[in-house]
C-alpha cells in the first residue's frame, strides 16, 4: 500500500466516523424508536382485532413489506413535491425508515405478544386488572423477551439501510465517502474503509445485544 | 351472596353446560366433584366470564346479571369482588411473588405502592412463603407457585375464591402444603368454591359438594351426607371409582 493512500485512509477516517456519529447513529435511533411505537401499536390493534384499524394494518404492513425501501424513499422525497409537498431530507429518512422499519417489526412484537400464554392475560383480568393494563405491565414485557432477538436484527439492518438516504442528500456516512472517493479516486479502498467503518458500528450492537439479552434473562421464563 | 341459574354454553356444537344452577352462602365451601370433561371449568370460567356462557343468570350481592349479555362494567364490579386460582397457577412470569401478589392492588386498585406491600406482604406470610417475596416464580416450585397464587387471590380481598382444580398441576407430594393453605381459608370462614378431584378435601374440608355429570347437576348436598349416603346411583358409582383408583 502507498505512503499516499495510507495518508488518505487515515485523513478520511476522521471524516467518515463525524457523520456517522452525527447522522448515521441519531437516523438510526430516531428512526428506530418511532417504529417501534408504531410496531407495538400495530400489534395490540391486531392482537385486539380492532374493527377496521385492524383491516387498515394489515393494509399498511402489506403496502410497506412489498415495496422496496428506497422506492419508498424516492416517492416521499422526489415524489410528493409534485403534490406540492416538500420535504427536508433528513425528516424524510426518518418517516420513511421509521414507517418502514415499524411495519416489520409490527409482525415481530404480534408474534411475540401471541406467544405469551392466554392464562397470563385471564390473570390480570381476575385480579381486576383491564386488558390494557395487562397488556402493559404483563404481556408487553413478556413478548418484548421474546422479540428481543428480532428486534436487535431489525436494528442492526436499519443502521446499514441509513446509507439509502445517500440517494436523497441526507449528508450521512455513505454520502460523504462517495465525495470523499471521487475527490481522491480510491473507490476500492475508501469504500472498504467505511464498510469497517458500519462493521465497528454493528458489532458495538451486537456486544450491547448480547448484554441485554443476559439481563433480560432475569425471569428465567 | 351468589346465585346461578340455569347456565348453558356450547362448545361447537356440543353442549358442556346443559343448564347448571348453584347457590354459594357466606362462608360456604362447596366443592364441585365430576369425572373429567364434566363441565366443572366450564361453569367456573363462566362465573367469571373467562368465558361467555350462551345464556343464564347471576345473582350476586343483591344484583341480577343476564350471563351472555353482560358488559365489561358490570362484569369488572364483579371481579373486583372475586378471585380465581387456576390449575397452572398463571402467576405473572415477569414478577416477583410480592408483586405477583400486589399488581392487582397498584395496577387495578390505584392502592398506594406502600399500602399495597404491606398487604401483599401479610398474604404471602399467611401461605408460608414470606421469605420467598422476591423470588420470580420460575424460582419457585409447583406448590409454592400455587400458595402465592392463592396469596394474590386473598390480597384483594374478595368476597368469595373460585379454585379451579387448584392441585391438579402438582406432583403428589406437593398437594398437601397447598391443601392445608386452603384448610386454613376454609377455617376461616372465607367463602369458597373449589372444582377438584381431592376427594378428601372435598369430603373433610367443604362444608357442601356437587356432583356434575355431563354439563348437569347431578347430586347436591352437605358433604357427609353426599360420601356417606349418595342418592343417585350415578354418585356412588363415581365415588367408587376414585375410591377404588386411589387405593390401586
Amino acid at each position: 500500500m502507498s505512503e499516499r493512500l495510507i495518508g488518505i485512509l487515515l485523513e478520511s477516517f476522521p471524516k467518515m466516523l463525524l457523520p456517522g456519529l452525527t447522522m448515521t447513529i441519531p437516523l438510526t435511533a430516531i428512526s428506530f424508536s418511532l417504529a417501534l411505537v408504531i410496531a407495538v401499536i400495530a400489534a395490540m390493534i391486531q392482537v385486539a382485532k380492532v374493527p377496521v384499524l385492524k383491516q387498515l394494518v394489515r393494509f399498511y404492513i402489506w403496502v410497506i413489506r412489498g415495496t422496496p425501501l428506497l422506492v419508498q424513499l424516492y416517492v416521499i422525497f422526489f415524489g410528493l413535491p409534485n403534490l406540492g409537498i416538500i420535504l427536508e431530507p433528513f425528516p424524510t429518512a426518518v418517516l420513511v425508515f421509521s414507517v418502514n422499519e415499524g411495519a416489520y417489526c409490527a409482525e415481530t412484537v404480534r408474534a411475540a405478544i401471541e406467544s405469551v400464554p392466554q392464562g397470563q392475560m385471564e390473570a390480570g383480568a381476575c385480579v381486576g386488572m383491564s386488558w390494557l393494563q395487562t397488556m402493559w405491565h404483563v404481556v408487553l414485557p413478556q413478548a418484548f423477551r421474546t422479540a428481543f432477538p428480532s428486534l436487535s436484527n431489525s436494528l442492526i439492518s436499519l443502521l446499514k439501510d441509513t446509507s439509502l438516504a445517500a440517494n436523497i442528500t441526507v449528508m450521512e456516512m455513505f454520502m460523504v465517502t462517495q465525495r470523499i472517493a471521487s475527490r481522491y479516486y480510491e473507490h476500492l479502498a475508501l469504500y472498504i474503509e467505511v464498510a469497517l467503518v458500519y462493521l465497528l458500528f454493528c458489532t458495538v450492537l451486537t456486544k450491547l445485544q448480547a448484554v441485554c439479552e443476559k439481563k433480560l434473562a432475569t425471569y428465567g421464563f | 351472596m351468589l346465585t346461578v341459574t340455569n347456565v348453558k354454553k356450547q362448545f361447537d356444537g356440543t353442549e358442556i353446560l346443559k343448564g347448571v344452577s348453584l347457590s354459594v352462602n357466606k362462608g360456604d365451601v362447596i366443592a364441585i366433584i365430576g369425572q373429567s370433561g364434566g363441565g366443572k371449568t366450564t361453569l367456573l370460567r363462566c362465573m367469571n366470564f373467562l368465558e361467555t356462557a350462551d345464556s343464564g343468570t347471576m345473582e350476586f350481592d343483591g344484583e341480577t346479571f343476564d350471563l351472555a349479555h353482560i358488559s365489561k362494567k358490570e362484569i369488572a364490579r364483579i371481579r373486583a369482588k372475586t378471585a380465581f386460582v387456576f390449575q397452572n397457577y398463571n402467576l405473572f412470569r415477569n414478577k416477583t411473588a410480592l408483586q405477583n401478589v400486589t399488581l392487582g392492588l397498584t395496577a387495578a386498585r390505584r392502592m398506594p405502592k406502600a399500602e399495597a406491600e404491606k398487604i401483599g406482604r401479610a398474604a404471602l406470610e399467611k401461605v408460608g412463603l414470606g421469605d420467598k417475596w422476591a423470588s420470580y416464580p420460575n424460582a419457585l416450585s409447583g406448590g409454592q407457585q400455587q400458595r402465592v397464587a392463592i396469596a394474590r387471590a386473598l390480597a384483594t380481598d374478595p368476597e368469595i375464591i373460585y379454585f379451579d382444580e387448584p392441585t391438579s398441576a402438582l406432583d403428589p407430594e406437593l398437594t398437601g402444603e397447598v391443601l392445608s393453605v386452603m384448610r386454613d381459608l376454609a377455617e376461616e370462614g372465607m367463602t369458597m368454591l373449589v372444582v377438584t378431584h381431592e376427594l378428601g378435601f372435598a369430603r373433610n374440608v367443604s362444608s357442601k359438594v356437587i356432583f356434575i355429570e355431563n354439563g348437569a347437576v347431578v347430586e347436591e348436598g352437605p358433604s357427609a351426607q353426599v360420601f356417606e349416603n349418595p342418592r343417585q346411583e350415578r354418585t356412588s358409582a363415581f365415588l367408587r371409582s376414585i375410591l377404588q383408583h386411589e387405593k390401586e
